[in-house]
């Protein structure tokens, strides 16, 4: 593992209660990612491993252990602390974009923007380059309905990056594309990995997608396999 | 800017949905609007009534006459300036459904206690000098074509026979809800013809207007006039101009009370559709709200975009249902004619009817909103696909 740990887990714990039964999710994790890591997450479905993500990106809170994040118990924040906490250090790309469908790519990109004060001219400036990094200059006009799949997942990962995030998290972000186009995301992943040291967990399905990672680790019922794949 | 535009758009997402809504809210509030001006019609009588005016009728009943002799008795009570009596007419103009309120005054101090009736100098002095001479307001002039000089015929039902009376003078009023649909003849023409007619009947007055130094001695001016009048053949009850009125509204507060009723309903109706729209509208988005929640917005901020969406449909279909009103009250109030004799939308109705949409909004937003705020970004996330 290159760099210092950026998120730290130790002895997390998560279950969930479905129908006045507990079941548990994750079971005793602990592992440590490294500063500028580009993680793969694979497992069989109920693994955990969208719940483990979840929890990396603030959006959940385990039960019992600890998760740092640059140094940051992040499992302490309030609801608000974690909101605030979240814009100015995740950045996500979901199965299916999840971008708002009455805004245009450059809206969409710009959204996370709002929340950081930036004027205008500047969030201009930041959504132009974001865009042109992701090759849709051309597209920034055109609404999610009138963008392809994998358009649109270009667009979200621009969103993901806006913000100039510490961690990149995305949830089968080729899921829902088709071959070509899986490609060109999981290349842009990629270069924002090598290029611009970015660090991402990935949660993924695909065998080709979770290649495309530096480091593979496997979940099963809630707890890592032994060993893990480096490439 | 960015904020409004997505509210903006959001609203504007599912059209047909919107304009639906919004053709539903621009219908209650133009009904909610009628209904109100309908209610304040009612009650205008009583709320443009002077303080300083008082009432003074028979106390069983207003039906049976006061003597014509107690005027100058109430005049002799501390407190009381002037003194003028009228008498119901209650003729019919050509045929019974041209109802319009008539009177027979003592002009000479009649129309000197109502300033709000504004009549021209030399009108005033046409009418004065003129015994069958007749004051109309502008309101019944201008829907039955009366000019000055116009003889109008009227058939007496209260007081039988045909009575002819040539206008000359028409009034204005001194403001908007003034009343001008009222007719003015003299009273003694009326005791005139009575004395040779039905002699019984002369020398009595229907009601005695008394003009009063200060409205707060009202209570106890109108104690003093019926005291003078106590274990007499006709015993006295005075009342302000405006319990007057409110006596009349109370005969007839049933009506007013289902009409107040039905304007709410209509409101409450047209809430819990527009209620229905906004939780349709939340519920399809709720993976848009955990998205934003994931990207940092706090739940303020939806509240905020939905209660804004909210707010833009309530108060666009509300914008022209208040502007429909005042056209639509126009061509109620020319159908009805002197049915009511003010009959106007007023500021206090478009207020009411801003309040109603804004709380439509209010309360169509509510549940959404918070169903958004307490919003699990995860199970958000889970309504994809």
């Amino acid at each position: 593992m290159a760099g210092t740990p950026i998120v730290e887990i130790r002895h997390l714990f998560k279950s969930y209660r479905r129908g006045g039964q507990v079941v548990p999710v994750l079971h005793d994790l602990s592992f440590d990612i490294a500063e500028g890591e580009y993680l793969a997450l694979m497992g069989p479905s109920g693994s955990g491993k969208s719940t483990l993500l979840n929890l990396i990106a603030g959006i959940d809170k385990p039960d019992s252990g600890e998760l740092r994040i640059s140094g940051e118990e992040i499992s302490r924040l309030s609801e608000s602390g974690l909101a605030d906490w979240r814009a100015a250090n995740i950045g996500f790309i979901f199965q299916f974009y999840n971008l708002m469908p009455v805004l245009t790519a450059f809206e969409n990109v710009e959204l996370p923007l709002l929340l950081t004060g930036l004027g205008r001219r500047d969030r201009r400036e930041r959504v132009d380059l974001a865009l042109e990094m992701v090759s849709l200059t051309d597209r920034s006009a055109h609404y999610p309905s009138e963008l392809s799949g994998g358009q649109q997942q270009r667009v979200a990962i621009a969103r993901a990056i806006i913000t100039d995030p510490l961690l990149i998290v995305a949830d089968e972000p080729t899921g829902d594309l088709d071959r070509v186009s899986a490609g060109d995301i999981l290349g842009m992943l990629e270069r924002l990995n090598r290029e611009l040291g970015k660090t991402i967990v990935m949660v993924t399905h695909d065998q080709r997608a979770a290649e495309r990672a530096r480091i593979v680790k496997h979940l099963d019922k809630g707890e890592l396999v032994d060993g893990e794949t480096t490439h | 800017m960015y904020f409004l535009k997505l509210v903006l758009r959001n609203a504007l997402r599912h059209k047909l949905r919107t304009g639906l809504t919004m053709l539903g809210i621009f219908v209650a509030i133009l009904a909610f609007g009628l209904l109100r001006t309908v209610v304040e019609a009612w009650f205008a009588g009583a709320e443009n009534a002077s303080t300083t005016r008082l009432i003074t009728r028979n106390s069983i009943s207003l039906v049976f006459p006061l003597p014509i002799t107690y005027g100058e008795r109430i005049r002799q009570v501390e407190g009381v300036t002037h003194v003028s009596h009228a008498n119901w007419f209650g003729g019919v103009y050509v045929s019974e459904k041209n109802f319009f309120p008539q009177f027979a005054v003592d002009a000479a101090t009649y129309l000197p206690m109502y300033p709000e009736y504004l009549i021209p100098p030399e009108n005033m002095k046409a009418f004065l000098l003129d015994r069958k001479g007749c004051v109309v307001g502008r309101k019944l002039a201008q829907q039955y074509g009366f000019k000055v000089g116009d003889v109008v015929p009227l058939r007496g039902t209260i007081f039988p026979g045909n009575w002819d009376f040539v206008v000359r003078a028409i009034y204005d009023g001194a403001d908007p809800k003034t009343d001008t649909s009222q007719f003015f003849f003299h009273w003694d023409y009326l005791n005139e013809i009575l004395k040779k007619t039905v002699p019984r009947r002369a020398n009595t007055v229907g009601v005695y207007i008394v003009g009063i130094d200060q409205s707060s001695r009202a209570a106890a001016v109108s104690a003093a006039i019926d005291q003078g009048f106590r274990n007499s053949l006709a015993e006295t009850l005075t009342e302000t101009e405006k319990a007057f009125q409110l006596g009349f509204v109370a005969m007839t507060e049933a009506i007013v009370v289902a009409i107040q009723v039905v304007s709410f309903l209509v409101i409450f109706i047209i809430m819990a559709v527009m209620a229905n729209t906004m939780a349709m509208t939340a519920r399809e988005r709720l993976a848009e709200y955990a998205t934003m929640k994931a990207l940092g917005f706090g739940p303020v901020r939806l509240i905020a975009l939905i209660f804004g969406e909210s707010f833009a449909i309530a108060l666009a279909g509300a914008a022209a249902g208040i502007a429909a009103t005042f056209p639509v009250a126009d061509w109620f109030a020319h159908r009805l004619g002197t049915l009511f004799p003010v009959f106007g939308v007023s500021r206090h109705t478009v207020i009411m009817q801003l309040a109603a949409a804004l709380l439509v909004g209010a309360v169509a937003a509510l549940f959404p909103g918070l169903r958004a705020a307490r919003l699990r970004i995860v199970d958000g996330l889970r309504n994809i696909g």
